[in-house]
C-alpha cells in the first residue's frame, strides 16, 4: 500500500516557548495558507503531533485510545526514532479529542488498502454517515494505529522536526546543514565540537517552513523502534493508580443503573417505580424510549432499586425469535439463492461435473459478545451549558459528536478527559453507542456528574454481536486427484471484504455471499470477519487434505506455491512446533494459516481430550510475518492476547436468543481462558520487511481451526459448529497420522 | 454503623449492612482501583484482601467484614513494606508485573496482584498445577501467559 507523501501537509506552532510539529492529510498547497485556511472552517485533519519544551522534553500526543494494546508506547517510539530523540525524554500523551486531533490517517489507510475501514462499513450501510465524517473520528480500531499513524503520521513529524533543528543549529552555527548530525535530542557539529539540545532550538525551528518531503530512516538506522521497549501505561496498572472509564469519581456524583428492553428494539410503555422511589439514596427514576433507570448515591442502591421497578416493554415482531430460527433462517436463505460475488475465479460449475469427488459440509459460527473486563459505562457532568464525559471508547471525537448532538450542545462545549480503556476489542468502537445515548440522556437531567454503569448482564444481553454465520462448502477433485474447485455459500454481511478468500491454488473459486437479516445488532469484533472465515477455510482445506488422503501440513505448503509469506510462517511454525515428531500419547496437532489486516499468521496447536470430552490445548506455536516488529515485546503480547481471546471463544463462547433476548447473562455462561486452560504460547516473529502489518487482531482468526483439525486427528470428530462446549469428543475414533 | 481499616485508616460509615464491600469501597471512599467485573464472584476482578485473604468484595457483605482489617490495591505496598520513608513504593508481585509487562488493558490486574499476592503468602513455592488451582482471575486481554511467568520467578527467586 502507498500513500502519496504529496498528499499531506506538515504545519507547525509555537507553544509555551516550545515546538509543536503536526501532519496533516490533506491536500497539497502552501503550509501556512492552508493551514489558516483549514483553521478557519475548523476542517484541520492534523494527525499527529509532537511538542519539543525548552527543557528538551519530548510529547508525542497519540490519536489513539490505550487499551492494552501499548499503543502510546509503539507510536511515541516511531516519532522518537526519527527525530533522533533520547527516548529517555519522551513521553506519550493521548491527544486531546479536538479536531486538530482528528485520526485522518487511519481512514487513508483502509482507503487505499480496502476501500474503506471494514470495522465502520456496516454503520456505514445502516446510517447516513459519510465519508468526510469519518475522516473526524478519533478510532483506534482495524489493526490500523502503528500501521497508518505511526508510518505515515509519527515518523513524518519526527523526520520533519529533525529537520527543522538541524537547519536551525546550521544557520546558527553558520555552517552547512549537511555537515550536522543528530543524535539523542542534540544537533552536533563535528568539526567545531560544537552541539546544541533540540529544547534550545525548538522556539526558533517552529517558524521555519516544514519539510514537504523530510528524509526517513531505513530500518537499519533506525535506534528506537525494533527495540523491546517498557510500555509507560503499565506502571499505573499495577497499583491501581491508572484511571479507566469507570473510574471517574467525585463526592457529589450520582449513579446510574439501567434496564433496557430485553428484545432488541423495543420500546418503553409503563413503569411502576413506587417500591424504588421510597429507597435509600434514590434521586429519581428516569423513563427513556427504550429502558428505564434509577439514579441514586451510589450504584448498589440504584441497582438494588431497579429491581423494584416494574416496566412493561412494546411486544414486537421479534418477541419469538430464537436461535434455532435464525439458523433456519440462515440455511434457507443459502438455500434460497446464489447470493452476491464475493469471488469468482475459473469455471467452478464445470470443475464440478466433471470431477472424480465432491466433499461437501456445512459450518456454523453463534454470535458472540465482546465482554471486555470494564463494563460498559459512561460519566457526564452536564453544566453550564457544557458537558465534561469520561468514558472508555475507542474513539473520543466520535463520543464528543455524540454526547454533543444526544445532549443538545455544540461540539466545542463538551470536554473528553481522556481515560485508559478496560478492553475494546470492538465493543467500544464508534456507532456502538447505546450506552453513550442513554448515559447522557440521564445526567441531562442533574447538574452534577452522573456515571452510568451497565451490569455485566446489561453489557453481555445489549452488546452489538460479532454475526453469527452459516457457511456451506463444496470441493471437487479432478480425475487426478488434484483440487480442482472451491465453493463456498456464506451468509452475509461481509464486513471485512477478502475475509473469505482462500491463499491457495485452486483454478477454479466460486465464493458468494447470502445476505440474511436478523434483529440481533452486530459489529466489529475482534478480527471482524476473519474469525469466523478463517475458523470455516483453514478447517474446510483441512477435511479437503484428509479426504485427498494427504499431510494437511504437506497439503497446503503445495497449494501455497504462489504465496511465500504464507509457506514461510507455515515453515516456521512447523519447525518451531516440532511438527511431524513424536507427541505424548493422546496428543496431536492442528494447524491453520490465515492473512487478516496486512499480516499473515501460522498457528498451530497441540491439543489432548480430556476426561469431558473437551480439547485441551497444551501448547500453540504461532509464526507471524508482520513486515517489522516496532516494539517487539507488544508484538508477542498482541498475539499472546490474541490467541487466548479467540481461543475462549472457540472453547466456551455463544451467545444464544430465546423469545427474541440473549440468554446468556454473565461469565459463567459466556467463560473465558483462566490460568488452568492457557496454552504454553511460543511466538516467532519474522521480519520479512514486507509494509508494515496489524498486531492487534490477526493472532485471533486461526486458533480455532487449528484446535479442531488437531481435534479431529484425534477422534475422528469433525467440528464444524463452534463452541466446543457443545460438543462430546470423548467417544471417538483417532484419524490415521499421515 | 459499619466499622473496620481500609489500608491502615479507620471508617466508621453509616450503609446498610448488606451493601457488597466492593460498592462501599469504590462510591462511598472513593478507592477505585478496586474493579467490578462481573458483581458475582465470578471473576475475581474485585479482589482485595481481608485480614490478609483474597476475597471477592462484590459479593462480601459489609456487615461481613466488621472490624476487619482490609487492604486494596491503592494500601497493598505499605501492607506488605511498611511505611517507613525508604520502603518500597511496590512490592516484590508488582514489580514482577512490571518487569514481565504483564498487564495490556491492565483492568484484571489489581483484583490479580491481589490474589497472585495471598496466593504467594500461603505458598511460596507453588506449582503449575497449585497456580492453575488456586488462581481463578478472568483476564479477557490474555495476560495470564505473563502472569505465570511472574509468578514462575517469583518463585525460583
Ligand atoms: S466483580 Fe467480583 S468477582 Fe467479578
Ligand atoms: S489485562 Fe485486560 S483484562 Fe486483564
Amino acid at each position: 500500500m502507498t500513500i502519496s507523501r504529496r498528499r499531506f501537509l506538515l504545519s507547525t506552532a509555537v507553544i509555551g516557548g516550545g515546538l509543536l510539529i503536526g501532519y496533516a492529510a490533506t491536500r497539497p498547497s502552501r503550509h501556512r495558507v492552508a493551514n489558516e485556511t483549514l483553521a478557519h472552517n475548523g476542517q484541520r485533519f492534523l494527525t499527529t503531533w509532537l511538542r519539543i519544551d525548552p527543557d528538551n522534553r519530548v510529547t508525542v500526543y497519540v490519536p489513539h485510545s490505550e487499551m492494552g494494546q501499548g499503543v502510546h508506547t509503539s507510536l511515541a517510539m516511531m516519532a522518537a526514532d526519527e527525530l533522533d530523540a533520547d527516548w529517555e525524554l519522551v513521553t506519550a500523551e493521548q491527544a486531546p479529542a479536538t479536531d486538530l486531533f482528528a485520526n485522518g490517517d487511519l481512514i487513508t489507510g483502509f482507503a487505499s488498502e480496502f476501500g474503506l475501514p471494514s470495522f465502520l462499513q456496516p454503520i456505514l450501510a445502516a446510517s447516513s454517515v459519510k465519508i468526510s465524517q469519518l475522516v473526524n473520528l478519533q478510532t483506534t480500531g482495524g489493526s490500523s494505529s502503528v500501521r497508518f499513524t505511526g508510518e505515515h503520521g509519527m515518523r513524518n513529524a519526527g523526520a520533519a522536526a529533525r529537520e527543522m533543528l538541524i537547519a536551525c543549529a546550521a544557520d546558527r552555527w553558520g555552517v552547512p546543514a549537511e555537515q550536522c548530525h543528530t543524535q539523542l535530542s542534540h544537533v552536533h557539529h563535528n568539526a567545531s565540537g560544537r552541539s546544541l539540545a533540540y529544547g534550545e532550538l525548538a522556539a526558533a525551528a517552529a517558524e521555519l517552513e516544514p519539510p514537504e518531503n523530510p528524509r526517513l530512516k531505513q530500518p537499519q538506522e533506525f535506534t528506537i523502534m525494533g527495540k523491546a521497549m517498557s510500555r509507560a501505561d503499565i506502571p499505573p496498572k499495577v497499583n491501581g493508580s491508572a484511571q479507566y472509564g469507570i473510574d471517574a469519581y467525585s463526592d457529589d456524583m450520582l449513579f446510574a443503573a439501567i434496564r433496557i428492553a430485553p428484545v432488541f428494539g423495543a420500546r418503553l410503555v409503563s413503569v411502576d417505580a413506587s417500591e424504588a422511589l421510597g429507597r435509600r439514596g434514590v434521586q429519581r427514576v428516569i423513563e427513556l424510549e427504550d429502558s428505564v433507570a434509577v439514579v441514586a448515591d451510589n450504584y448498589w442502591r440504584a441497582k438494588e432499586a431497579l429491581k423494584l421497578v416494574k416496566a412493561e416493554f412494546e411486544q414486537t415482531e421479534n418477541d419469538h425469535v430464537s436461535s434455532a430460527d435464525i439458523w433456519a433462517q440462515f440455511d434457507s436463505d443459502l438455500a434460497a439463492g446464489d447470493g452476491k460475488k464475493d469471488k469468482e475465479v475459473g469455471d467452478t460449475k464445470t470443475a464440478m461435473s466433471e470431477a472424480s469427488d465432491i466433499i461437501e459440509a456445512s459450518y456454523r459460527v453463534p454470535y458472540l459478545a465482546h465482554a471486555p473486563m470494564e463494563p460498559m459505562n459512561c460519566t457526564v457532568h452536564f453544566h453550564d451549558g457544557r458537558a465534561d464525559v469520561w468514558t472508555s471508547t475507542q474513539d473520543n471525537l466520535g463520543i464528543r459528536g455524540r454526547v454533543a448532538s444526544v445532549g443538545g450542545l455544540d461540539e466545542n462545549d463538551v470536554m473528553m478527559h481522556p481515560v485508559y480503556l478496560g478492553g475494546g476489542f470492538g465493543r467500544r468502537l464508534p456507532f456502538n453507542w447505546n450506552m453513550i445515548d442513554h448515559a447522557t440522556l440521564i445526567a441531562k437531567q442533574f447538574e452534577v456528574p452522573v456515571k452510568t454503569i451497565f451490569s455485566r448482564e446489561d453489557d453481555m444481553q445489549q452488546d452489538y454481536y460479532r454475526p453469527a454465520v452459516a457457511s456451506n462448502f463444496r470441493a471437487s477433485f479432478d480425475t487426478n486427484g488434484n483440487v480442482s474447485a472451491w465453493e463456498n455459500r456464506f451468509t452475509g454481511p461481509i464486513q471485512t471484504p477478502g475475509a473469505a478468500h482462500i491463499p491457495y491454488a485452486i483454478g477454479n473459486q466460486s465464493i458468494r455471499v447470502v445476505d440474511s437479516e436478523t434483529h440481533v445488532p452486530i459489529a466489529a469484533w475482534r478480527s471482524v470477519d476473519h474469525s469466523q472465515q478463517t475458523f470455516f477455510t483453514e478447517s474446510f482445506i483441512d477435511e479437503v487434505a484428509h479426504r485427498a488422503g494427504r499431510n494437511p501440513y504437506q497439503f497446503r505448503l503445495e497449494l501455497l506455491s504462489e504465496h511465500p509469506r504464507h509457506r514461510r510462517v507455515l515453515e516456521v511454525a512447523a519447525e518451531g512446533a516440532g511438527y511431524g515428531q513424536n507427541l505424548p500419547d493422546g496428543h496431536a496437532m492442528g494447524i491453520a494459516v490465515q492473512e487478516s489486516f496486512g499480516s499473515i499468521v501460522a498457528e498451530i496447536a497441540e491439543v489432548s481430550i480430556d476426561e469431558n470430552g473437551q480439547p485441551r490445548v497444551h501448547r500453540v506455536t504461532c509464526a507471524i510475518d508482520c513486515g517489522r516488529a516496532v516494539n517487539p515485546d507488544t508484538v508477542e503480547q498482541q498475539v499472546e492476547s490474541g490467541i487466548l481471546f479467540g481461543l475462549s471463544a472457540a472453547l466456551y463462547g455463544e451467545i444464544t436468543i430465546e423469545n427474541g433476548a440473549v440468554v446468556q447473562a454473565n461469565f459463567p455462561d459466556y467463560n473465558s481462558v483462566r490460568m488452568a486452560q492457557t496454552p504454553e504460547i511460543q511466538i516467532h516473529i519474522i521480519e520479512s520487511g514486507e509494509a508494515l502489518g496489524g498486531l492487534g487482531e490477526p493472532a485471533t482468526p486461526p486458533i480455532a481451526a487449528a484446535v479442531a483439525n488437531a481435534a479431529y486427528i484425534l477422534t475422528g470428530q469433525r467440528i464444524r459448529e463452534l463452541p466446543f462446549k457443545n460438543h462430546d469428543l470423548s467417544r471417538s475414533t483417532p484419524v490415521a497420522q499421515r | 454503623m459499619a466499622n473496620f481499616r481500609v489500608n491502615g485508616v479507620e471508617y466508621r460509615l453509616d450503609v446498610e449492612p448488606e451493601m457488597p464491600l466492593l460498592w462501599v469501597l469504590r462510591d462511598e471512599l472513593g478507592l477505585t482501583g478496586t474493579k467490578f467485573g462481573c458483581g458475582i464472584a465470578a471473576c475475581g476482578a474485585c479482589t482485595v484482601h481481608v485480614n490478609g485473604s483474597s476475597t471477592r468484595s462484590c459479593v462480601t457483605p459489609v456487615q461481613a467484614v466488621e472490624g476487619a482489617d482490609i487492604t486494596t490495591i491503592e494500601g497493598l505496598a505499605e501492607a506488605v513494606n511498611g511505611t517507613a520513608p525508604d520502603a518500597p513504593a511496590l512490592t516484590r508481585v508488582q514489580q514482577a508485573w512490571i518487569d514481565y509487562q504483564v498487564p495490556q488493558c491492565g483492568y484484571c490486574q489489581s483484583g490479580m496482584v491481589m490474589a497472585v499476592t495471598d496466593l504467594l503468602n500461603n505458598n511460596p513455592n507453588p506449582s503449575d498445577a497449585d497456580i492453575d488451582r488456586s488462581l481463578s482471575n478472568i483476564c479477557r486481554c490474555g495476560s495470564t501467559p505473563r502472569v505465570r511467568k511472574a509468578i514462575r520467578s517469583l518463585v525460583s527467586a
